[in-house]
């Protein structure tokens, strides 16, 4: 970057070193990309590679006898995994609303430099990163006591109110200057108002921010799943594909679902074709709102 | 005390509705991370189910002389903080090597394409990094037996080498991370006044001079910040990973058990809860501890690094 200002500007040419150090950038850079990419081509590879294939040579960057029979079969009675589909949508949207209005109703106050208790209320919630109960508590209290056993919340509330979210959309609400708020309150609107009316309209991509984040932990969420859901028509895709991958069970079900034999189930494609049924939508998505995600790492990585 | 609670009774009045707007997150936080903790006094308790947690009976220490003393105590914090030490160390020098790399590229979309494909593994899950272990290691399948036939030589079996998987876990660790990571070093690098560059270049300072003493002393603030962030978490592992690394594979747990998930799989099994609760409980307070001790000598060194 500042070599190319410099080399256009006329003054010094490329020395040596530096060009020999862009080469390095170059490969090495390509070398991380490559090996970062390369897992998901082998997946997709995988999925769509005949089971004798790879039982024989393994998984390949090109599929060596090309089939769509995992998806057919996975399709040919989807009920499972439509339903796994739905819970994680459910949990991901509920949870993200959730989630949000928590999370920007609580950054709005504790960004209130009037507001007496900001410091207090902060470290309220800030505590609870350094200091917690841990699994076996956790799990204890949620099943004991608050009943939560096989139950959609047990998806939806551990994840929904989240300490780095809270600092992150603080930062977003500081932005806004206090005179907007100073003057609506002399035209004599209340907190709430203030809030909806002006607050929330100009948070948009802090709203953006966070919800994908929350989205994002909602979507790949297997350990609650693994901890509180017994009923598998209440597993979420994560979790359901954790299952499948482990227990022969999972496959056996889906083989009597579609009608044939376990032992001609093609296992290996089956597995690679849940994977990517389960990570298409992020794989999708993610080029569109990864921009989001790098505002929100940055801002956070700067501590409040 | 009275003066506080007047002044709490004024603030109150006076900023009604904010307190109203707080209080659903201050619930929230309370029920589903302030109360669960009580379940702490578990260690200091023989935990029976039909009793609860609060009518469970005391038995002193004993929960934490039995961790310690059956070795398995040793095992998983040694495990734990080694592991810890490891990943943070490679993960970060990992990040901070692509972060100066992808900052000297001049080509726009190369640069583009290459840092949105090192940041796809921050978004699968653990799950499917699993999957993508097992198709590399697996016996039969394997990716790396097939390429080892390749070059004629014999399969080998990974899942019976617990030596190795602490590298394993390092190199997927560091993988997964890169790319979030990087993002913050990129930031702290391209944050750096560019004429700071142009001045040094025009100096005739070459490019690892000025990575030397430029790059990285203006990095130094973010490097530090990341360190004390997981420094905190010296003792905690990243139970999702772990789990999804090793599974159930009891031939590594030696080599690889770390406190959650040793804790995890006492919780499964029902057995000694007391036993796990001790060891939670001491988890928590040298993670505390450690946090504060750290914090409190940065702060003495460099005022500005400290956390909070």
């Amino acid at each position: 970057m500042v070599d190319s200002l410099v080399v256009k500007s006329g003054q010094i040419k490329m020395s040596t070193s530096t060009k020999v150090f862009n080469v390095i950038s170059y490969v090495f850079v390509a070398f991380m990309a490559l090996v970062c990419i390369l897992p998901f081509i082998m997946m997709i590879s995988g999925s769509v590679t005949s089971e004798h294939a790879i039982r024989f040579s393994g998984y390949k960057i090109l599929p060596k006898e090309f089939t769509w029979e995992a998806y057919s079969l996975i399709f040919k009675n989807p009920i499972t995994i439509f339903r796994a589909y739905g819970v994680s949508f459910y949990i991901t949207i509920i949870g993200t609303i959730l989630g949000l209005f928590l999370i920007t109703m609580t950054s709005y106050v504790i960004s209130r430099k009037d507001f007496k208790y900001r410091n207090a209320f902060s470290f309220f919630f800030y505590f609870t990163t350094l200091f917690n109960g841990g699994m076996v508590c956790t799990y204890i209290f949620y099943i004991q006591y608050l009943h939560l056993k096989d139950s959609l919340w047990a998806l939806i509330l551990p994840g929904m109110f989240n300490v780095f979210y809270l600092l992150i959309m603080r930062s977003f609400v500081s932005a806004i200057p206090v005179a907007l708020i100073e003057s609506a309150k002399i035209d004599g609107a209340g907190e709430f108002r203030i809030f909806f009316r002006i607050i929330l309209p100009l948070l948009k991509s802090g709203l953006a921010t966070i919800g994908l984040f929350l989205a994002l932990g909602y979507w790949n969420d297997w350990y609650n799943a693994m901890l509180y859901i017994n009923s598998d028509k209440k597993y979420p895709l994560q979790y359901m594909l954790y299952n499948m991958l482990q227990q022969t069970q999972a496959l056996a079900k889906i083989a009597s679902q579609a009608g044939i034999s376990v032992q001609n189930l093609p296992s290996n494609s089956l597995k690679m074709a849940m994977a990517v049924v389960a990570t298409g939508p992020i794989i999708l998505l993610y080029p569109f709102v990864q921009k989001y995600f790098v505002k929100g790492i940055t801002i956070g990585s700067v501590k409040g | 005390m009275g003066k506080h609670l007047r002044n709490l009774g004024h603030e109150f009045k006076k900023n009604r509705a904010l307190f109203v707007m707080i209080a659903p997150a201050v619930l929230v936080v309370l029920i589903f991370s302030y109360l669960p903790m009580s379940g702490l006094i578990l260690a200091f308790k023989e935990y029976r189910f039909n009793l609860g947690i609060f009518g469970s009976e005391f038995n002193g220490l004993d929960n934490f002389k039995y961790l310690f003393q059956s070795g398995t105590g040793w095992l998983i914090t040694r495990n734990t903080i080694v592991f810890n030490l490891v990943n943070l160390i490679s993960s970060q020098a990992l990040a901070i090597l692509v972060a100066i790399f992808i900052t000297e590229i001049n080509h726009k979309y190369f640069k583009k394409l290459t840092q949105s494909i090192i940041f796809l593994p921050y978004f699968i899950s653990w799950v499917i990094v699993g999957t993508f272990i097992y198709n590399i290691f697996n016996y039969e399948t394997g990716v790396l037996n097939h390429v080892l036939q390749l070059f004629g030589l014999e399969a080998i079996n990974v899942y019976s080498m617990p030596k190795v998987w602490p590298f394993i876990i390092a190199i997927f660790n560091a993988w997964k991370w890169c790319g979030y990571n990087s993002v913050i070093y990129i930031a702290a690098i391209t944050g750096v006044d560019s004429e700071t560059y142009e001045a040094a270049a025009v100096d005739g300072a070459n490019i690892f001079q000025r990575i030397k003493n430029i790059t990285l002393p203006c990095i130094k603030p973010t490097v530090i910040t990341m360190l004390l962030l997981q420094v905190g978490r010296i003792l905690r592992g990243d139970f999702e990973m772990f789990y999804q690394i090793v599974g159930n594979n009891g031939q590594l747990f030696n080599a690889t058990d770390v406190i959650d998930t040793y804790v995890f799989r006492s919780l499964l099994q029902n057995s000694n809860l007391g036993m796990t609760a001790a060891a939670t409980f001491y988890q928590s307070i040298l993670c505390f501890a450690i946090i504060m001790i750290v914090n409190a000598v940065v702060k003495r060194i460099d005022k500005d690094n400290a956390l909070f």
